[in-house]
């Protein structure tokens, strides 16, 4: 792909009323929805009016004046880009007369603005330099001293981009992509006239102010006033490859724009159809991990984690993994190996992975990390609706009424998903959030939550029955929709279930501690208020109700008919980018790809039949029965693509106990990573701008992963995989990822439709993806359930066996921040530190005071399980008696308290409760300082012994 | 769990999580079914059968629900 701007129509497209105009464009006849500005239209007819203030992601404003055009029998020149297009209308874009006009107005910028355009980084790529030429502009009548912005001190606080006064037009682009598209309201215009500019709210500059670094208002801006700091040092792109962040479940499309094998910037695709042109500070900034100097490139083994790494060949280290698996299995049994996919890595490579052990190992001892995510999700929306996946698509919020938001902080977790659901909001969608916490979507900036009801960790199925005992008893259900879809016998058990007194918001309001008259106006709201869409996240599964809480959500949309539509559904926001792709190319223990259990003879059969080997009918074992295994002396190697379970998982002195008890632990990872620290070989992996591939998002979209430059480490994950299942035995011969994806479809019925042509000639599909639905899926459940008639499920609120007491007298929950990702392995190693250097404790103010701790102390943090020392963060927007802390930091360990306690149905562990002490503390714990030095004894590699 | 830094068992793990399925399913229409189905679709033989033998050596750890779901297992 060649390097060309993506077209910028001027505006965006008109809100659909069904309605279209024609009208004539200098001489050509169009037709267009009406609504349409004239500018859009004349782009569209592939011509261009020129403009400065208005640009395709924002509404048009009307302040600059370059796109007047003349309209027959209307006076005057109308700006194109805010007047719409009508019924015959007949617009002339070029005359004489306009001409004129537009070289006065470019004369009048032009004398406002440093003509340094040779040494400028954005020449070649500003569009006032553009527009100058388009009117052609040959000199300024009123010299070039008007310049009153000139000379400002540039703003350079913000890590990725700068900002320069003395090159702003005021156009204000920047103003409303952080208002419109982003939902920030960053920015503002102070002063009038030829004193106005622009400035970060408050006077601030960008670093301190609210700015999230978007980067929305570096991409509307026309000129090299906000510019990218990559583009200044390395120079402006010239190719661009179209590929998806490898960040979060939103899964982002990108434009990543290069110069030669150096990658200058990832600006983000508007055809996305996930991320529609947006982005957040992750995807579009912080890709710098993947030349980062820790990236391990050279293979290494050790006889035993106390040596020093050797770095060997990959030839070497092939060999060795695959003789020290065998020898174990003959040792140990077939069944004491097993392996771990990744979410982050590509669904070909999580396929490869899991295809490794069931025919390779010949067990099902295969799990992946949504183990401690959303496993849950899997198992309750495949009992109640049958697919193990959200309803709906990114858009459908566009269409609802009424939000509920569940245990998710999107604006930090999905923030490109969060800027979409908060435009919506601003048209006046309502809005219900259900968290412990006082999350930003709470109240910010023209969003407030008509409800939020602060539960307790804990009790969110006793919350979620309260609310259907209240749309049951008011009798609120859409009955209609019931009889139609769902079995009718199961709904009357449920209904007299969640009717019992016992269910009602008065009963339960001890457990949760939520005013019964809000928990009774948002279940009346959400049952009434139209379309009725839920959004869920991590404070739904990581309980040990997990799979029940899933369960209840599920109840409530059916009972009230929010299912099968635009607008309304069941939605989890997934965590990590492949993680839908990984639970659907058969990463569980108990589940081919496409979720057919193992026992399923016929599922099985197709597999045995294409891999040609007989494959175990038994599930294997899950993570956590994986480390069980191994301190019981069963299970003892362990090969793991791109996880950290050591960081990630619950209980870390359990995980380094069964880590530490295997003979082959086989890594394959960026960077030493704190699982590698246990680890007998280390195979480094490749980023995603290094492969090909896709990735499936939360919408169940798969989308292409490009490769944009070469491995650094040598071979892409899967040709690794692939090496070691040769060295195995296995005889695998694939030669592109498409090859692995058409194997995929051929013996996986929801992704039969599923091939690299019809993606990168669709942009991307949504399973199912078959001959039932040729265009793939945006909104599943549409004609029916896919398990047939919906299915209500009765759930008892079961109270976690963590319970606070004298010793423990706190809840501790856990949770993300937008800056940083999971383990922070990627966002530790760029900038993005600028924004959360450390994790920290937050308490409230009364608990803090009790302990006489104040902001920015250092504190212990203790639970039955261990204890680590942090420092406190005192706020209000943990409720009292509550805590919270991030896991993005090894040195906090933050999974060193969390507990062993997980969801009853699926293991994912108990993240969002335990039970925990805070006091005052002089710094890291016992524990922080011995784990240092064994991660610093364990990270040494020996030098290279010389050449033979 | 103890109220100290411990970790459990594996065996005490496997009879915590029979009963606590068991709990979550108390409200089924036939719970000790749903109970035994469940730990034969998600569970791995060895571990059933790891489970069969201790709840024959303790038969009290197990709540009925479970002990009757496990009696169907190994039967
Ligand atoms: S980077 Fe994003 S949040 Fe920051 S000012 Fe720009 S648009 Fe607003
Ligand atoms: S910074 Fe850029 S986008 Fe913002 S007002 Fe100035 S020129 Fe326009
Ligand atoms: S991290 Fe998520 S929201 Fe941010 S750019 Fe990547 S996919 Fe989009
Ligand atoms: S582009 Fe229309 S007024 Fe500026």
């Amino acid at each position: 792909m060649s390097f060309a701007r993506e077209t910028d129509h001027g505006t965006p497209p008109a809100v659909a009323t069904g309605k279209t105009v024609t009208l004539t464009i200098d001489g050509q006849s169009v037709t267009l929805p009406e609504g349409t500005s004239i500018m859009r239209a004349a782009s569209l007819l592939g011509g261009s009016i020129p403009k400065l203030c208005a640009t395709d992601s924002v509404e048009s404003f009307g302040s600059c004046r370059l796109c007047l055009v003349e309209v027959e029998g209307r006076n005057g020149y109308p700006a194109s880009c805010t007047t719409p297009v009508a019924e015959g209308m007949v617009v002339r874009t070029q005359t004489d007369r306009l001409k004129q006009l537009r070289r006065g107005v470019m004369e009048l910028y032009i004398s406002d603005h440093p003509l340094d355009c040779l040494t400028c980084a954005a020449n070649g790529d500003c569009e006032l330099q553009d527009q100058a030429g388009a009117v052609g502009l040959r000199d300024v009548r009123y010299g070039y001293d008007g310049a009153t912005n000139m000379g400002q001190a540039k703003d350079q606080s913000n890590p990725y981009f700068d900002f320069d006064p003395s090159k702003c037009i005021v156009c204000s682009r920047c103003v409303r992509a952080c208002e419109e598209v982003q939902g920030t309201f960053a920015l503002t215009i102070e002063n009038k006239g030829f004193e106005s500019k622009v400035s970060p709210s408050q006077g601030e500059d960008f670093l301190g102010s609210e700015c999230v670094s978007c980067g929305a208002c570096v991409q509307a801006c026309p000129t090299a006033s906000l510019i990218e700091k990559a583009v200044v040092e390395t120079g402006t792109p010239d190719r661009a490859v179209v590929t998806t962040c490898a960040y979060c479940g939103v899964g982002c499309t990108f434009r990543a724009e290069m110069r030669g094998e150096e990658l200058v910037r990832m600006v983000p695709w508007k055809d996305g159809k996930a991320n529609r042109g947006h982005s957040c500070v992750k995807g579009r900034f912080a890709w710098g991990y993947a030349r980062h100097r820790d990236r391990i490139l050279n293979p290494m083994i050790r006889a035993s984690v106390d040596d020093p790494w050797r770095e060997v060949s990959w030839e070497e280290a092939i060999a060795h993994t695959a003789s020290e698996f065998r020898r174990i299995q003959a040792k140990y049994g077939t069944r004491a190996i097993g392996g771990i996919t990744s979410s982050r890595c590509t669904n070909e490579e999580t396929f490869l992975v899991q295809k490794l052990i069931r025919q390779g190992f010949g067990n099902n001892n295969v799990d992946t990390c949504a183990r401690v995510c959303h496993s849950p999700t899997g198992y309750g929306l495949k009992t109640t609706f049958g697919t193990s996946a959200g309803t709906q698509d990114f858009d459908s919020v566009m269409q609802s009424d009424v939000i509920l938001v569940i245990g998710a902080n999107p604006t930090d977790g999905h923030p490109v998903f969060a800027s979409r659901m908060k435009r919506r909001l601003r048209q006046g969608a309502k809005l219900i959030v259900i968290d412990p916490r006082r999350t930003d979507l709470v109240k910010s900036p023209h969003v407030e939550a008509e409800h939020h009801l602060p539960l307790r960790p804990g009790t969110n199925v006793a919350m979620l029955t309260a609310m259907a005992h209240v749309i049951v008893t008011e009798k609120l259900c859409d009955e209609a929709f019931i009889r139609e879809r769902c079995d009718w016998d199961e709904f009357a058990d449920w209904a007299d279930f969640v009717s019992q007194p016992a269910r009602s918001p008065e009963a339960i309001e001890p457990l949760t501690g939520v005013d019964p008259r809000e928990v009774r106006a948002a279940a009346r709201l959400y049952a009434t208020g139209g379309n009725g869409a839920i959004y869920y996240g991590l404070g739904v599964t990581e309980h040990s109700q997990g799979s029940s809480t899933v369960m209840a959500i599920a109840n409530l949309a059916m009972a009230t008919g929010n299912i099968g539509r635009e607008g309304v559904g069941v939605n989890p926001l997934r965590g990590q980018n492949n993680v839908q792709g990984a639970c659907d190319m058969g990463s569980f223990p108990h589940e081919f790809s496409g979720y057919r259990h193992v026992s399923d003879d016929t599922a099985r059969g197709a597999f045995e039949r294409a891999w040609g080997v007989t494959l175990d009918a038994e599930p294997g074992l899950r993570i956590p029965n994986m480390l069980d295994a191994a301190t019981d002396g069963t299970f003892k190697g362990l090969f793991v693509q791109g996880e950290d379970i050591l960081q990630s998982d619950p209980n870390t002195h359990h995980v380094a106990a069964g880590l530490a008890a295997m003979e082959c632990v086989v890594v394959q990872d960026l960077f030493l990573n704190e699982t590698a620290n246990y680890a007998h070989v280390f195979l480094p992996g490749s980023t995603f701008l290094e492969k090909d591939g896709t990735f499936t998002n939360a919408e169940r979209r798969i989308q292409r992963v490009r490769k944009v430059m070469a491995p650094l480490n040598g071979h892409a994950d899967w040709e690794i995989v692939q090496l070691v299942a040769n060295a195995m035995g296995l005889n695998w011969t694939y030669g592109h990822p498409s090859e692995i994806m058409d194997e995929i479809a051929a013996l996986t019925p929801t992704f039969a439709g599923v091939h690299y042509d019809r993606l990168d000639a669709e942009g991307s599909l949504q399973w199912p993806a078959n001959d039932a639905a040729p265009d793939g899926t945006p909104t599943m459940h549409v004609d029916g359930f896919v398990r047939g008639r919906g299915k209500f499920v009765v759930t008892d609120y079961v109270p976690t066996d963590e319970r606070t007491g004298p010793r423990f007298p706190l809840l501790l929950t856990t949770g993300r921040i937008l800056s940083h990702y999971n383990v922070g392995a990627q966002t530790r190693r760029t900038a993005n530190t600028a924004w959360h250097p450390e994790d920290r404790l937050e308490i409230h103010p009364s608990d803090a005071e009790n302990r006489g701790l104040k902001d920015g102390d250092w504190v212990t943090l203790r639970s039955r399980a261990g204890e680590t020392t942090l420092r406190a963060l005192i706020t209000e927007r943990v409720a009292p008696g509550v805590v919270y802390t991030t896991f993005h930091h090894p040195e906090t360990q933050a999974n060193v308290i969390t507990t062993d306690y997980s969801d009853w149905a699926t293991n994912c562990p108990e993240y969002k409760v335990t039970a925990v002490q805070v006091m005052a503390s002089n710094g890291p714990s016992d524990w922080q300082q011995d784990y240092a030095e064994q991660a610093r004894h364990s990270r040494r590699i020996a030098p290279l012994e010389a050449a033979e | 769990m103890s109220d100290e830094n411990q970790v459990m068992s594996t065996g005490d793990r496997l009879i915590y999580m029979a009963n606590q399925i068991a709990r979550n399913l108390a409200t089924q229409p036939d719970a000790e079914a749903a109970t035994a189905e469940h730990i034969r679709a998600f569970w791995s033989g060895d571990m059933r059968a790891r489970l069969v033998a201790l709840a024959a050596d303790r038969p009290d750890a197990l709540s009925p629900v479970a002990a009757a779901a496990l009696r169907r297992i190994a039967g």
